[in-house]
């Protein structure tokens, strides 16, 4: 599948010379543009094909909660300076180069990577780029996507293609069906611990797999967004009957006679049965458990119930004080699993984990229930149309009444940029992607989860599996 | 705007280390709310050197004034930010030498005239205990020969050929993209299935 979509975008294949890649589909958001923008300014190019690129405003944007309906105050007029230059920097250079934007009060604001999706954006066998490195998560489609720098962004803008190399292939199958309790976050991080945060350094990897295909779209961008979090390229999901159900009569779908033209098209993408990866990695959806991680990158991560491992235990000197340093940051006892450690701030939300399936896990445990004393959870939907969906099922008052901040559309707490953040010590059960130190706020401590584990925590002020807690569904 | 160069460059080197350093240790989040990219060098490892406290490695006196800083495994891992590489050259920093590289760092490095010098573990070691034995030991990287020099030493490391290229002789990029426009628009007329 990665061959069919990369030879199809080949404009001109890589010798001395890197490969010409076109891009079909060009994501921007506020943080990494302006200065792709100006770099244009400098050569008086302009955007060469803005009806391929859009806009959003996603990670400075501040999350206060509004009135029902999102009425009051615009949410411009809670944001710092520096962020209000970078946004107002955003829209000019869209309004200059014809570029579709999604701003902080429209209805269709959100997460460069919830909406792209959800307006019928992502399609499969595109290629598409962003100035973000969790770009990987449109792979779930079947496209090859994947995060670039600024440098790049100026690239793409002046021009819609890039220059690559073409990147090398790693399969990894999740066989058999996930047990009760255990989803689509737990696989990814299941896979990171095992292969490594460098483990597919200069690969695409193709999910593939019984407990794969049974991921609906929601789940699969769960598992090819956090592709990066393991060093790869990009992460891809062969297209089916499941991709194209959540693509039929989204805004930006092909319909009518173009919908069976691309169908026609997507249907021949998935890997042939002969094809050949230069790596293959094998998981048994069975032996999964919920997943959390104890460290401070995304490969520190373990079973639940299973104990932290002892840096004592580990053999290469550099690994060693790696894991020492982390527990030490984390405050975490080595040898004893984290089940029952003290949670201050549970956060719902991100590109990983802030879609309406995420919202309804969340809710689902958090339903009838109070969120514990002394804890803080926040719930951000990842965009303006999941908060509407959420809100016409009530997920809004079931947080609300558990005594959970239900808050507007944007990165939050995951990038830690818009004020939504820890203080120095507090520890947090995120749905995010990144445990690095300080992401969440400089001395916040991280521990990564699902949806479920994140509202368990929430509910009880520990680390909790949430297969222990009695779920209404 | 013109292409950075680079040929070679001799300097002591700054040694921090650790593995998987990645690219919110390099500039925490709060310092991407920036609109240009000069002035990032106080940001560098803001967070990072608070971990390591009066041991911080590039505030040792020796360590002033490095262009090479020495790093362990899969530098630059993580988010994409450009302003990673930035904050390293705004800093005075020409080379990196790791033994291993994140993706998406590296080349975004090469496009703003840092060059990443992934060496052999053997090799790696020897600089380290090189540089842990007389800190203000020369280190040369020499990226026409891709070569590394050090104590008497060489070792080899390749960059990418176009990168190189593009750093040796100062080639611009988005120069040599916008050359390829007619050959762009051609494959999206086809794609497009535009007569």
């Amino acid at each position: 599948m990665f061959a069919k979509v990369w030879d199809a975008h080949l404009v001109e294949d890589e010798g001395d010379a890197p490969a010409v890649l076109g891009v079909d589909l060009h994501l921007v958001h506020e943080v990494t543009s302006p200065q792709a923008f100006a770099a244009l300014a400098a050569r008086g190019l302009r955007a060469r094909r803005p009806d391929r690129t859009v806009a959003t405003m996603d990670h400075s944007v501040p999350t206060a909660p509004r009135d029902r309906g999102g009425r009051g105050p615009s949410v411009l007029a809670t944001v710092d300076d520096a962020g209000r230059h970078q946004l107002d920097t955003l829209a000019r250079n869209c309004a200059a180069h014809g570029i579709a934007l999604h701003g902080v009060d429209g209805e269709r604001q959100g997460i460069v990577h919830v909406i792209g999706p959800e307006l019928g954006l992502t399609h499969p066998g595109m290629t598409i780029v962003c100035g973000d490195s969790h770009t990987s998560t449109h792979g779930a489609f079947g496209a090859l996507a994947f995060g670039i720098g600024t440098s790049e962004v100026a690239h793409v803008l002046a021009t819609q293609a890039l220059l690559q190399r073409r990147p090398r292939t790693l399969r990894i199958t999740v066989d058999g069906a996930l047990p009760a309790g255990v989803v689509a976050k737990d696989v990814i991080l299941a896979i990171i611990a095992r292969i490594g945060v460098g483990g597919a350094t200069g690969c695409v990897i193709e999910y593939a797999g019984a407990a794969i295909r049974a991921l609906d779209m929601e789940a699969r961008m769960t598992v090819c967004n956090m592709s990066i979090e393991a060093g790869a390229r990009a992460g891809m999901i062969a297209p089916d009957d499941t991709t194209f159900a959540y693509l039929a009569g989204r805004p930006h779908a092909p319909a009518g006679a173009a919908w069976d033209r691309a169908l026609a098209l997507w249907r021949a993408l998935p890997t042939d049965p002969d094809a050949r990866f230069e790596r293959e990695v094998t998981l048994a959806a069975a032996g999964l458990a919920p997943m959390v991680t104890f460290g401070t990158h995304p490969g520190m991560g373990a079973a639940i119930d299973a104990p932290v491992p002892d840096p004592a235990g580990v053999a290469d000197a550099d690994e060693r004080a790696a894991l020492t340093r982390a527990l030490a940051y984390m405050r975490v006892e080595a040898g004893r699993p984290l089940l029952g450690h003290p949670v201050d701030v549970v956060f719902v939300g991100s590109c990983t984990n802030g879609r309406l399936s995420d919202l309804r896990a969340a809710a689902s445990v958090l339903r009838g229930r109070r969120v514990a004393a002394g804890v803080r959870a926040l719930v951000v939907p990842g965009s303006q149309a999941v908060a509407r969906a959420a809100e016409a099922e009530g997920l809004d008052e079931v947080f609300r009444a558990a005594g959970a901040e239900w808050r507007t559309p944007g990165c939050s707490m995951c990038i830690a940029m818009n004020g939504d953040q820890l203080a120095p010590g507090q520890l947090a059960v995120s749905t995010s992607n990144r445990n690095f130190e300080g992401r969440q706020g400089a001395g916040g401590r991280t521990v990564l989860a699902s949806p479920l584990t994140a509202a368990a925590a929430a509910v009880t002020g520990r680390v909790t599996d949430p297969r222990t807690l009695e779920v209404a569904r | 705007m013109t292409a950075p160069q680079f040929t070679r460059v001799t300097s002591h080197a700054a040694s921090l280390v650790a593995d998987d350093v990645d690219t919110d240790q390099i500039i925490p989040a709060r310092f991407l709310k920036v609109t240009d990219r000069a002035g990032l060098g106080p940001a560098l490892f803001a967070d990072f050197r608070a971990g390591y406290g009066a041991a911080w490695p590039l505030a040792r006196p020796d360590a002033a004034g490095a262009q090479i800083l020495i790093v362990g495994r899969n530098f630059g891992c993580g988010s994409s930010r450009e302003h990673a590489p930035w904050a390293l050259v705004a800093a005075g920093f020409r080379a990196v030498i790791a033994r291993s590289f994140a993706d998406i760092f590296r080349g975004n490095a090469v496009k703003n005239g840092l060059v990443p010098v992934a060496l052999g573990d053997a090799e790696h070691a020897a600089l380290v205990a090189a540089v842990t034995t007389d800190r203000g030991t020369p280190v040369t990287v020499d990226l026409a020969a891709e070569q590394v020099e050090f104590a008497g030493r060489s070792a080899g490391f390749t960059v990418e050929p176009f990168a190189r290229r593009c750093l040796l002789d100062g080639v611009d990029e988005l120069g040599y993209l916008q050359a390829r426009l007619p050959a762009i628009a051609a494959w999206e007329r086809a794609r497009d299935g535009a007569p």
